[in-house]
């Protein structure tokens, strides 16, 4: 009998069996996958390292800073600033056609940004910032439209979409607006805090997340997918897994997301029924012959739309080339450069084209679609296809095999289960439909409903 | 415990939270919240920690007595007294 089963080993999962354990708890933490980090993992193919979500690192603040919530999940999972090496960015920005808006992790620079682009904007840019709501507020703006209540305060429909396209790209579940508390979170986490990765990529904090958790006594079941939860009169009791084994335990926290994990229960009539995120990514990777920096290219990320309108919603086709998001993982403040130069490029896809198409003409789609993402991308970048030396893509299918996520969804429903429970008393939601994504957001979720639900009650 | 033990146990608790802090310079009558910005999650762990380590139980109604290490040493000191540091 275990006091805790964690459904999944993504940063949440993780960041909430730390929690527990570390409180002598017997928790257990279940993975379908035969690897962890879900969302946010790593791989490696032809001899070379691969991260699968990790573009930056939002919420970067330097050490010695107390607050936000880089600082309270350090001091949650007792770790040292220096444990996650963090390096910040060097400068990205918002480009849309013949207008762009430079910033990195001082918002000094993107407030000059906006006051040379949009002169008359400075006094409503400044009002905007000073009425954002702080993280431990942020319930109270549940369920406000961001494009109403920014678009009162600035009076530039472009100025608006040019700050609304980062802050979708990187945390918006629902198509075309934003919920404000979650704008909020999103502009704190990259306009007033920033960017950063470690050197070595997202398996800086995978690992320690995980060897923390196992130093403290935590159990991880790698390749033990959750078939079943386990019922008795509205309570969970334990879980079923595909193998057919039988785990008991006093409560369970689930990151599987809201309807994968209704799914796992009962059918009962007390259940809220909750659409499924639509909102989905493929991502091409451009290993090239040289640095970015010697093709030119010095930003750390650019987001792009070819348009004075930023369209964030589920494409009909494949993929929607007219807007996306180049990375590379080059440009970062290190100490020396990394070994390989990379670009990467974000674009919104359709899950049901892709998952609809037969083995080959997948194949001959995703060779297709590199190319055009490419394309539409060097219209706001060096021209860098002639230096690359290997590619690799992934598509919203991709997203659904290894992560469970309905649609790949990368921000899992539009509608939130912000206190994370459920019909089941005790049965938890945690991760990104409890409310909180990317990786930090995540990570700060699963050590809520830790707290929460398993620590303060004793 | 006398009460110096007593404040050693919470300074040895302060430290594991906030492990890049300097704590020589925490003054025993100024509020934790201030010197070390503590919030309520960080709160939660001091009394964790205090029932992980003594199983001494401070619920939730007197949080509020923990505000600074004068406090904290005041309140606990009639539960910690008979105890021995570990
Ligand atoms: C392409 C891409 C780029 C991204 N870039 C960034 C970025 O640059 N910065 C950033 O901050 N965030 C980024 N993110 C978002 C970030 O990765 C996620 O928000 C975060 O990792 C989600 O964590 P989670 O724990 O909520 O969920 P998940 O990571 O999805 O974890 C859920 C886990 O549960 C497992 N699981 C599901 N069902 C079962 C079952 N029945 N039984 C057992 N296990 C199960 C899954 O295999 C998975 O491992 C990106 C995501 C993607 C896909």
């Amino acid at each position: 009998m275990y006091d805790t089963i964690i459904i999944g080993a993504g940063m949440s999962g993780l960041a909430a069996g730390i929690r527990l354990a570390y409180y002598d708890q017997s928790v257990c933490i279940l993975e379908r996958h035969t690897t962890i980090g879900g969302l946010n993992s790593f791989y490696r193919l032809g001899g070379r390292n691969y991260d699968v979500g990790l573009h930056a690192v939002t919420n970067f603040t330097p050490k010695g800073t107390k607050r936000g919530p880089l600082a309270r999940l350090l001091r949650q999972l007792r770790f040292r600033w220096d444990d996650f090496a963090l390096v910040p960015q060097i400068g990205s920005k918002v480009a849309f056609p013949g207008i762009e808006l430079k910033f990195n992790n001082d918002i000094e620079l993107l407030t000059s940004e906006v006051t040379r682009a949009f002169p008359d904007q400075t006094d409503n840019f400044l009002r905007l910032i000073d009425g954002l709501i702080d993280y431990d507020q942020i319930d109270e703006a549940a369920g406000e439209s961001a494009r109403g209540i920014v678009g009162e305060i600035i009076t530039d429909p472009l100025l608006v979409d040019m700050l609304l396209c980062p802050l979708m790209f990187y945390g918006c579940a629902r198509p075309r607006d934003m919920d404000y508390g979650q704008f909020c979170i999103m502009f704190r986490s990259i306009f007033l805090e920033g960017f950063s990765r470690p050197f070595a990529g997202v398996r800086v904090l995978l690992k320690n997340l995980v060897r923390r958790y196992r130093e403290l006594g935590g159990e991880l079941r790698l390749r033990a997918g959750v078939r079943r939860i386990v019922e008795e009169d509205g309570r969970a009791v334990g879980v079923e897994l595909d193998d057919g084994t039988l785990l008991e335990s006093r409560r369970i926290f689930s990151s599987a997301g809201w309807s994968e994990t209704m799914r796992m229960c009962q059918k009962s009539d007390l259940m809220p029924q909750r659409a499924s995120g639509e909102l989905s990514f493929t991502e091409t990777i451009s290993v090239l012959d040289r640095q970015p920096a010697d093709l030119g290219h010095h930003e750390t990320i650019i987001f792009f739309n070819d348009s004075n309108e930023f369209h964030w919603e589920k494409p009909d086709g494949l993929v929607d080339v007219r807007s996306g998001v180049i990375c590379s993982p080059n440009n970062f403040c290190y100490e020396k450069p990394l070994d390989v130069g990379m670009i990467r490029v974000t674009s919104l896809a359709n899950y049901d084209r892709w998952a609809g198409l037969p083995e080959e003409r997948y194949r001959l789609e995703k060779l297709a679609w590199y190319d055009r993402i490419v394309d539409s991308a060097v219209r706001f970048m060096p021209d860098f296809r002639r230096a690359v030396t290997d590619t690799d893509m992934f598509t919203p299918t991709t997203i659904r095999r290894f992560t469970g996520h309905d649609n790949g969804a990368v921000y899992g429903a539009p509608d939130k289960q912000t206190d994370g429970t459920t019909h089941l008393k005790n049965l938890y939601i945690c991760g990104t439909d409890q409310g909180w994504v990317g990786i930090i957001g995540t990570i700060i979720s699963g050590i809520m409903i830790a707290n929460r639900y398993a620590l303060r009650e004793g | 415990m006398t009460n110096a033990e007593i404040r050693d146990v919470i300074l040895n608790i302060l430290e594991g939270i906030t492990p890049d802090d300097d704590l020589t310079t925490l003054k025993d009558d100024a509020p934790f919240r201030e010197q070390l910005e503590l919030d309520s999650m960080d709160f939660l762990d001091i009394v964790m920690e205090i029932r992980k380590r003594y199983r001494v139980q401070v619920p939730e109604e007197d949080y509020e007595q923990l505000a600074s290490m004068a406090s904290t040493v005041a309140y606990l000191e009639p539960m910690m007294k008979d105890l021995e540091k570990v």
